[in-house]
């Protein structure tokens, strides 16, 4: 068990990503920790998203999209030609910037994941995992009264917490998450960065954002990206008191790089 | 620091404190100058100067300290901002240190007189010169972001700590021949123990510099320091 948890859940070893002729990403070695919260940062183009959608093979659907290097979930090739990509992105969920309900009610966004992958067996048991689900994302006690509701008429903030409880009602190990908090306002951040926190507790968690306190709050791991290379990767603390290289230096301060 | 900040102005709020803390530094420095001047020459009016003067330092640190508490509010700095401004208010807050124990020393100015044991006076004073230099050079390089020079000061302190020590046991040796040196020999006393200390907080500053720059404490250990907490003279025996 102490063994388990010291192995990195998520290894990428000499990751270079291409769209068509243009390369976005260069040679990236990083090791994610298990239940660790790990922030990518980096300014726009950089390649941060690119490397985070790497991850559940979320540039798949992306024309002319090739990645190349070892990526493994687990010590299991993430690009394996036996993966079943709706598999690995059950293990590996999604949060992306835009809060994304789908049009249906509250309830059937949730339930809908944990259905498809035939997760439960019968009604109660579902409503069970819903529950769960949207008490772990902090949005139980707001919405149960209003479950038939449409997800669509809740508050952004409301949304993308209903997007997390849609994201591990299908019992992930990792959850990657996208400038999640971007369209929120200071008090549905602070709710998503609580929740964050909690999660660790049973999740891996990945997240981009462009927000430097953000990601000094939220994070126990730090990376840097550049120009689609991993300049620097480091713990938090260390990385926005005392960062080793000048580029993370320029950028987390606010200067010309 | 090669580059500027996007933000004009983020980038002028953290040079105008950076010049708060060297002007406080030169006003102590000169403060610490006085309080020697006075003492040297048992000039009262000077000494007294030298005490109203103070309120300039301790203006200043309240300056800076809010000057830094609004860096930190409306800027939320990181990396080498960070510890730019939380080395301005450490560095103040020995800077207000400094002020006062140049003031308390001054004050000694009044009771002094010119007895047997006064002629120890230019022997303290050589130890606040060589004190004031260090301050100076610990501003100097503050300003440049030297922290080899800051750690050259810093190291520096052991010869303060040495003169002060014999110092310390020169005025036990007279005040245990002669009881009539006991009261000049007290005030000298204060007044070696107060430079001594503007030394520490000197070198406090320099630790500062250095973890500005480099992010760390110094590399080293701090230079022993002084040991008149377990000096004993033996009185004469007749």
């Amino acid at each position: 068990m102490a063994l388990a948890s010291t192995l990195p859940k998520i290894v990428a070893r000499d990751v270079d990503c291409f769209y068509g002729d243009k390369q976005a990403l260069f040679c990236v070695n990083l090791d994610i920790s298990e239940k660790q919260v790990t922030a990518l940062i980096g300014p726009s183009g950089c390649g941060k998203s690119t490397f985070l959608r790497c991850l559940n093979r979320m540039n798949d659907v992306i024309d002319g999209c090739r990645v190349t290097g070892k990526l493994e979930l687990d010590a299991e090739d993430i690009y394996g030609p036996d993966v079943d990509v709706v598999k690995l992105r059950a293990r590996v969920g999604m949060v992306f910037q835009k809060p994304n309900p789908f049009p249906k009610s509250i309830y059937e966004n949730v339930a809908y994941g944990p259905r498809i992958h035939g997760l439960v067996s019968n009604r109660g048991e579902l409503d069970e995992l819903v529950e769960w689900s949207l008490e772990k994302a902090g949005l139980l006690g707001e919405v149960k009264d209003r479950l038939q509701e449409p997800g669509t008429g809740l508050s952004g903030g409301q949304q993308q917490r209903l997007c997390i409880a849609r994201a591990i009602a299908v019992s992930p190990e990792v959850i990657l998450m996208d400038e999640p908090c971007s369209a929120l306002d200071p008090i549905a951040t602070a709710k998503i960065e609580e929740l964050t926190d909690e999660l660790r507790e049973n999740f891996t968690n990945v997240i981009v954002t462009h927000n430097m306190q953000q990601a000094a709050r939220v994070s126990q791991r730090t990376a840097f990206f550049h120009l689609g290379i991993l300049v620097e990767e480091g713990e938090t603390g260390k990385i926005f008191t005392n960062p080793g290289n000048e580029r993370t230096q320029d950028y987390i301060t606010g200067r010309f790089g | 620091m090669a580059h500027k900040h996007i933000v004009h102005s983020y980038e002028e709020d953290l040079q105008a404190l950076g010049r708060l803390i060297a002007d406080m530094g030169r006003i102590a420095a000169a403060q610490l100058e006085g309080a020697l001047d006075a003492l040297g020459r048992r000039d009262v009016e000077l000494a007294d100067e030298v005490a109203k003067r103070d309120a300039e330092v301790d203006a200043l640190e309240r300056e800076i300290g809010e000057a830094a508490l609004k860096a930190l509010a409306l800027r939320q700095p990181m990396a080498v901002d960070l510890r730019e401004v939380v080395s301005a208010i450490k560095i103040s807050s020995d800077l207000e240190r400094i002020g006062d124990l140049a003031k308390n020393a001054a004050k000694h100015a009044h009771a002094i007189g010119n007895g047997a044991v006064a002629q120890l006076m230019p022997r303290i004073a050589r130890m606040g010169e060589l004190v004031r230099d260090h301050l100076l050079d610990v501003i100097a390089a503050y300003q440049k972001r030297d922290p080899e020079r800051a750690l050259e000061t810093w190291r520096g302190d052991e010869e303060v700590d040495d003169r002060f020590n014999g110092v310390f046991r020169e005025l036990l040796t007279y005040m245990m021949e002669d009881p009539r040196t006991i009261g000049t020999g007290t005030h000298l006393l204060f007044v070696a123990k107060n430079v001594e200390r503007i030394g520490d907080h000197t070198a406090n500053i320099a630790e500062t510099v250095h973890y500005l720059v480099r992010g760390e404490s110094p590399p080293e250990s701090r230079p022993k320091g002084e040991d008149t907490a377990y000096t004993v003279v033996e009185p004469p025996t007749r």
